[in-house]
């Protein structure tokens, strides 16, 4: 149960970028979480509206973007994207391979007024 | 009137950005760092205390033990001849960069030469939270079971070595090892491992060789 103190790190990133716009409010926040980081949705919003509430990002919206698991294997050039847990080449069968994508956890974005 | 701001923020960056001052304040110093983590129970503490007493001849050693609550572990890391100092994370379930950059402040960092840290027992959180330590060691252990890496993929991903401990109990409990190998094998290809016990100490000395072999590649690194 990390989500309270990653919740708190989103409040101070979006804090501090709509100070630096001169916002007065922040209606939406937009985070990209990839696959692979092991974050809950439903326990981050949770968090958020304890740690957000008397500041400017109370009531702000979260909107989540999945991505998906992006590999490339390193022995055959295989791009693929696997549901399960094995990130294995389901080409050559290597698992000499690159996670390229599924690993974000970063703000994308925020809405201000 | 809304306005949307782009940011593109990853959102532990103020962790890493305090992890990468730890890690060159350990470089500066010659040190090196292993982050031991673990379930709660798994043998963290007996194993930091067998590699005290078989490496603090040849190695000054310290250790930073994170737990939710008492200094139980730092306390025995101290008997068995460290230096040691006590987090204390008041319910967190892991250890951060902020949290190591004060215990270490607390350390005489010149005059050591392996620094362990002992994560909160967990297998899920500390794999999120960079601390600046140089290798994660992922300590399992015969009685969790064997599904334990298909459990927790997050945490056998991220680390650079792996011990089993508790081996001496393999006549006693269900536990595959080729079962549990395998799943190591997917998520984390060619992982050192060092099946071992430290009550019967079998197997420990490959593990205390793999430490000082570590230990030597980061001085001619540092160096």
């Amino acid at each position: 149960m990390h989500e309270l103190s990653i919740t708190e790190s989103i409040l101070e990133i979006a804090l501090r970028h709509a100070a630096e716009a001169e916002a007065d409010k922040i209606t939406d926040i937009h985070l990209v979480i990839g696959k692979l980081s092991s974050i809950i949705d439903d326990s981050v919003q949770f968090y958020w509206d304890i740690v957000s509430d008397g500041t400017a990002a109370q009531g702000a919206v979260l909107h989540f973007r999945r991505v998906r698991i992006e590999i490339v294997c390193q022995a055959c050039g295989e791009s693929y994207h696997p549901e399960e847990l094995d990130l294995s080449c389901p080409a050559c069968g290597s698992r000499d391979v690159r996670i390229v994508a599924g690993e974000e956890f970063r703000l994308e974005a925020i809405e201000v007024e | 009137m809304k306005e949307r701001i782009p940011i593109v923020e990853k959102i532990l960056s103020a962790n890493d950005h305090i992890a990468a001052q730890n890690k060159s304040a350990l470089d500066s110093a010659g040190v090196l760092g292993l982050n031991f983590m673990a379930s709660p129970g798994a043998g963290k503490t007996s194993l930091i205390e067998h590699t005290i007493k078989k490496l603090k001849d040849r190695l000054k050693l310290a250790v930073i033990d994170g737990d939710v609550a008492t200094s139980i572990d730092a306390d025995r890391a101290a008997a068995a001849g460290a230096q040691s100092v006590q987090i204390n994370t008041g319910g967190e379930c892991h250890l951060d960069a902020i949290m190591l950059q004060g215990a270490l402040l607390e350390l005489p960092l010149e005059e050591i030469d392996l620094l362990i840290v002992e994560n909160v027992g967990n297998l899920i959180c500390p794999a999120s939270f960079q601390l600046g330590t140089h290798k994660s060691v992922l300590i399992a252990s015969v009685p969790e079971g064997d599904d334990k890496p298909y459990k927790y993929p997050g945490m056998y991903r991220g680390v650079e070595a792996l011990v089993i401990n508790k081996t001496d109990l393999l006549p006693y409990v269900e536990f595959d090892m080729e079962y549990f190998r395998q799943g190591v094998e997917i998520l984390n290809p060619g992982l050192v491992t060092f099946p071992l016990s430290c009550r019967s100490e079998e197997g420990l000395d490959a593990y205390l060789a793999w430490v000082e072999t570590e230990m030597e590649a980061h001085r001619r690194v540092v160096q």
